[in-house]
């Protein structure tokens, strides 16, 4: 079971935490005219990395707050983890 | 009976006090301490089972985790348990175990004629044979092989053990009590540092509990005493025995069984039978130790073969001489410290030594004792077929192909000893690198991956001096970067034997003319020449030899098997042992209780229970109860002798012609509150929000980014900026997950906050052309005129003195109206309603009704909302907003979304008007076409219709816009029915929905 640290809360185990994804997609505006191919870009294709990763958890049974998590999907080591609004370098 | 094998003096059992017990239906004792099988082998059983697959007799190879043969079925306490290792098991007042894997008896056993007709059983033989012909595999092949291949058999009783989970949290996990692990855990914890040392046997000690060692001027065995004495006085520190760490898991998380119950006759009350912890360890010490390796020789599976360390173990933790006329069979030092044991206490052992003159302190003691030794001597086959009644040996040429002449020498046990494998189960499946250490032929950790530390035995080291050195340093260094703190400990001084090197032989040649089965896995017949086979038909991979041969699976996982497999594999591809690598360690390191791992979450426990305000009024007015998501919903309430369909027909014609009240408490509720709570609104829903005024309620759909229905419900503007927005009552926390990424993530500048209130609302609907009249009285003070409340409006009022929200909305297609207040008034509103509503003859309804109400008025719910459709398949294709973005907009602009022939709700009637439709049937054109028949729908809800009294049901149906009076069949082969139906609109009732206006 991952050891998440949850930027609002500190170290927190996996079970307290829900799945969101790529944290690297981005939204589209709305209200902007876009191709089909990167609409579908957007809502279907993904990348399935092996190595760093950011991605997106949820702290679900926690603050609730989303939060970015570094990580590496072939060793589960996470390298750091960002609040939602944080930039990450 | 007398225990034959038992020694008057000795032994870490209670004399005290006799247990007895009972194995294959026959009475024995042992003493307290004993485990199963030393009490059998005390009263002389050797024999107790039958191999896997020649079912060859099988007795007792070790003395704990590594046992391949002794499986036995357990009966404790009116319970059975497979698969439970004899050597494991301890003995406890009544218990009862039969062999395995054998019909009609241990002793007769007909699956034996696998063993004469082995040529024909091999490695690869199931999967060669097996294949053809196919029609051959479900009558006669597969059973066949259940039958033979089965182990213990499964209780099919519903299990009354109880089952805990423990959460922990610790700086050092010690894995195992011997001497580096007591001194892991000592050093760490005098630094002050959380300790939790774990134990899988029932005493403490490791091997400190059978070596002939010194430590600080006491014995081994009661230097570790001391040490578990004090820590167990120290706060810091937690020690568990019978509790085996079999997994190590992502970021130092660990899980231990603990056996809380199975020495006990029966569990006590209010104990678990086994705790599950979940730890996670800043550090972990593994102190696991190592596990004797057999050498491999013909017949090695005979009842009295064993490891000598197992025999060792008999004769000085539970005083039992595993045979009498010994022979001992070694390529290391430690086969003379067994046989110095017997020779202790009056036996006398013969020592064959594979290696031409070894020199150490052992021997010399050895020979002192008078022991006979023979040098360059190997096993060549045991002989007896239920239990060793001699040995074939012979001497053996320095290189160790040629073999002398064969003498026969009287023995009636076999202690084998080719050296000592260290446990690297936790490290591996840690993720360290494991790395091959030529000196003693075995692979040890190598660098870590996470923050682990292999000691003593584990880590390859087998002084003691050097063990004890090595583990009170680590203890020390790992727990002082914790807790800061420095208490030096003085090493104690330590007498131990030396020992010289071993031999790396590990094979006995097959004499000329002889062909011996040597087995390797002994758990799973693997023989020599099962492997040869492998590598002859291609298999290379150590992985895929493992898989077609089955070696080092099943329950032992191949503890003494794995490495000898190794080497034979090595020496045919003619490559080292390391090239050829091993396979991967997985968890659990023994098997685990299913029971164990569900722990507290099973039957009505495995989801938590979810009960309204109004439960109780519910059951007291025989309320029928069903399943809805987490929450208990009445499906109908029972009158007199009703079924389930009388019931919810007489609540659902009340709504129609008097008035109902529902309890939809558990409706998802979600406040949105802020100035930017509108745009948000609009963004979220397929419909527009911008200009909803306080006081009024909409209906919303609202879509994933790939176009298709997420959820519905009403919102209401309760004032300028709070919104109170209700969900379906599954997809009330995945909505409130929904927005919450939009507002932190991608829209972070609304200025919007959302909450759940789910359980903060009690809600009632109220429903019948009689709704008004009611609420009129509950509400005297209130204006609920169609002027002042018309549909869709929102007022609060007094409820005799109770705040409450008053939404003019309706899921039944009625007048209706839905009251909330707060959920500790919940029932006090319930039973207002019921007591006011006598006059207008109200009756509570429940989801069965609520069900039907919906369905006969085309109102989509779940299983519409199913998670493949789009606004249009459920003819909310007018919600959807042309000029606003929103959600998943974009998506249904995708071409099988806007195809001319798409999908669409329908109505079903039943020609016959009498015939219900099985939810689930497809609908198809041709009821007599060839298979696969094309499907056009599928019936999503099915009722009986109150309205008009005929069967009714909703479909969703293949281009349903313009299928309207045509006629198709519903079938349902599960339910074998063809029903020939006409396809009616989905607002069967009140098309123009004029009732819920009036």
């Amino acid at each position: 079971m991952l050891y998440i640290n949850c930027p609002h809360c500190g170290m927190r185990s996996q079970n307290e935490f829900s799945y969101g994804g790529d944290a690297s997609v981005k939204r589209p505006q709305l209200n902007k005219e876009i191709s089909d191919k990167d609409w579908d870009d957007f809502v279907y294709n993904r990348k399935s990395l092996r190595g760093k990763h950011l991605e997106l958890w949820q702290h679900i049974s926690g603050c609730r707050q989303w939060i970015k998590v570094e990580r590496d999907t072939a060793t589960h080591e996470i390298f750091r983890t960002f609040k939602a609004d944080e930039e990450v370098a | 009976m007398t225990q034959a094998f038992r020694i008057e003096n000795g032994g870490l059992i209670n004399r005290e006090k006799k247990i007895s017990f009972k194995f294959n239906n026959k009475s024995y004792f042992g003493y307290e301490g004993d485990t199963l099988a030393s009490a059998l082998i005390a009263n002389g059983v050797h024999l107790v089972g039958r191999s896997f697959k020649y079912h060859r007799p099988r007795g007792f190879f070790g003395a704990g985790v590594d046992e391949p043969y002794a499986v036995v079925q357990l009966y404790r306490n009116g319970e059975t348990e497979p698969n439970i290792k004899a050597t494991e098991q301890e003995l406890f007042e009544g218990l009862e175990a039969k062999s395995v894997n054998c019909w009609p008896n241990v002793n007769f056993d007909i699956g034996a004629i696998n063993n004469f007709l082995k040529i024909f059983l091999p490695a690869g033989f199931y999967y060669k044979t097996f294949m053809w012909p196919k029609s051959f595999w479900y009558k006669i092949y597969e059973p066949f092989i259940r039958k033979a291949a089965g182990l213990g058999v499964a209780s099919t009783k519903h299990d009354n053990e109880r089952y805990e989970h423990k959460y922990e949290y610790c700086d050092l996990l010690i894995a195992g009590s011997g001497p580096s692990g007591l001194a892991g855990a000592y050093a760490a914890a005098k630094n002050g540092a959380r300790v939790i040392l774990a134990e899988d046997k029932p005493r403490f000690g490791g091997s400190l509990l059978t070596s002939d060692v010194n430590i600080g001027n006491q014995s081994g065995k009661d230097w570790a005493e001391g040490i578990i004495a004090e820590l167990k006085t120290m706060p810091n520190v937690v020690v568990k025995n019978r509790s085996q760490i079999f997994g190590y898991y992502d970021h130092n998380m660990l899980v231990m069984s603990e056996k809380v119950s199975d020495h006990l006759p029966a569990t006590k009350k209010y104990h678990p039978n086994k705790r599950l912890w979940y730890i996670r360890a800043k550090e972990v010490l593994i102190s696991s130790g190592s596990i004797e390796r057999p050498i491999v020789f013909g017949n090695n599976d005979t009842p009295g073969v064993m490891l000598s360390s197992a025999a060792k173990e008999y004769l000085k933790v539970y005083g039992v001489l595993v045979g009498r006329k010994p022979l001992v069979f070694t390529n290391n030092d430690s086969g003379y410290e067994t046989a110095i044991e017997f020779k202790k206490h009056g036996v006398d052992p013969v020592v064959l030594d594979t290696r031409k003159n070894p020199v150490s302190e052992i021997i010399d003691e050895a020979k002192n004792l008078g022991i006979n030794i023979k040098n360059s001597y190997v096993v060549v086959a045991a002989q007896g077929y239920k239990k060793v009644k001699s040995a074939d040996i012979a001497s053996i040429s320095e290189d160790k192909k040629q073999l002398g002449e064969i003498e026969n020498l009287q023995c009636d046990c076999i202690c084998v000893s080719g050296f000592w494998t260290p446990t690297i189960h936790l490290a591996s499946q840690s993720g360290n690198k494991t790395k091959f250490k030529d000196e003693i032929d075995a692979f040890v950790p190598g660098v870590s991956k996470q923050n682990e530390t292999s000691l003593g035995a584990a880590n390859g080291v087998f002084t003691l001096d050097e063990t004890l050195k090595t583990s009170f340093k680590a203890g020390s260094e790992l727990s002082k970067k914790l807790t800061e703190k420095d208490n030096e400990i003085a090493i104690p001084n330590v007498v131990e034997k030396k020992s010289s090197q071993h031999d790396k032989f590990w094979c006995v040649p097959l004499p000329k003319g002889k062909n011996y089965k040597r087995f390797l896995d002994f758990q799973n017949d693997v023989a020599v020449s099962d492997v040869e086979i492998a590598l002859r038909e291609g298999y290379r991979s150590i992985e895929h030899v493992k898989r077609y041969t089955t070696l080092g699976m099943a329950t032992d996982q191949g503890k003494t098997s794995n490495l000898n497999g190794l080497q034979l594999v090595s020496e045919i591809e003619n490559k080292v042992v390391p090239a050829v690598g091993h396979t991967t360690f997985r968890p659990p390191y023994t098997p685990v209780s299913i029971g164990a791992i569900v722990g507290r979450e099973v039957g009505k426990h495995s989801k938590p229970t979810r009960k309204s305000p109004m439960h109780e009024w519910h059951e007291k007015n025989n309320a029928v109860f069903v399943d809805a998501g987490v929450w208990l919903r009445p499906r109908y309430y029972k009158k007199g002798n009703e079924n389930l369909f009388e019931a919810s027909k007489r609540e659902a014609k009340n709504v129609r012609t008097n008035v109902g009240v529902c309890d939809v408490t558990t409706l998802g509720k979600i406040d949105v509150k802020g100035p930017d709570a509108a745009e948000l609104l609009n963004r979220v829903y397929t419909n527009a929000w911008l200009k909803l005024p306080v006081g009024k309620a909409r209906y919303g759909v609202m879509l994933r980014e790939d176009g298709i229905v997420m959820d519905d419900g009403t919102t209401t503007r309760i004032s300028e900026n709070h919104y109170h927005m209700t969900t379906t009552t599954a997809q009330a926390a995945n909505v409130l997950s929904h927005l919450e990424y939009y507002l932190q993530l991608v829209w972070p500048e609304l200025n919007v906050n959302v909450v759940s209130t789910t359980e903060q609302w009690a809600g009632a609907a109220i429903a019948g052309p009689k709704s008004r009249d009611l609420l009129q009285k509950l509400f005297p003070n209130s204006d609920v005129s169609n002027e002042g409340l018309p549909f869709m409006g929102y007022i609060e009022g007094d409820l005799f003195g109770v705040k409450a929200r008053i939404f003019r909305i309706s899921f039944s297609g009625e007048l209706a109206y839905e009251v909330n207040v707060e959920s500790d008034y919940g029932n006090f509103m319930w039973e207002k309603i019921i007591k006011v509503g006598e006059e207008f003859n109200i009756q509570p309804y429940g989801t069965e009704a609520l069900s039907t109400l919906r369905i006969e008025m085309g109102h989509v719910a779940g299983s519409e909302l199913d998670g493949r459709t789009i606004p249009y398949d459920n003819a909310l294709e007018g919600l959807v907003s042309k000029k606003k973005d929103f959600i998943g907009k974009r998506s249904l602009q995708r071409s099988a979304f806007t195809a001319e022939d798409r999908q669409r709700i329908v109505g079903v009637v039943p020609l016959d008007k009498q015939t219900s439709i099985p939810e689930g049937s497809h609908l198809v054109k041709d009821d007599k076409a060839q298979l696969p028949n094309p499907k056009l729908g599928h019936i999503s809800a099915s009722c009986w219709s109150v309205e008009y009294n005929n069967p009714f049901s909703l479909a969703i149906l293949k281009d349903g816009k313009n299928m309207i009076g045509q006629k198709l069949f519903a079938m349902s082969p599960l339910k074998n029915k063809v029903i020939p139906v006409e396809i009616v609109s989905s607002h069967y009732v009140d098309p123009k929905g004029e009732r819920v206006r009036s």
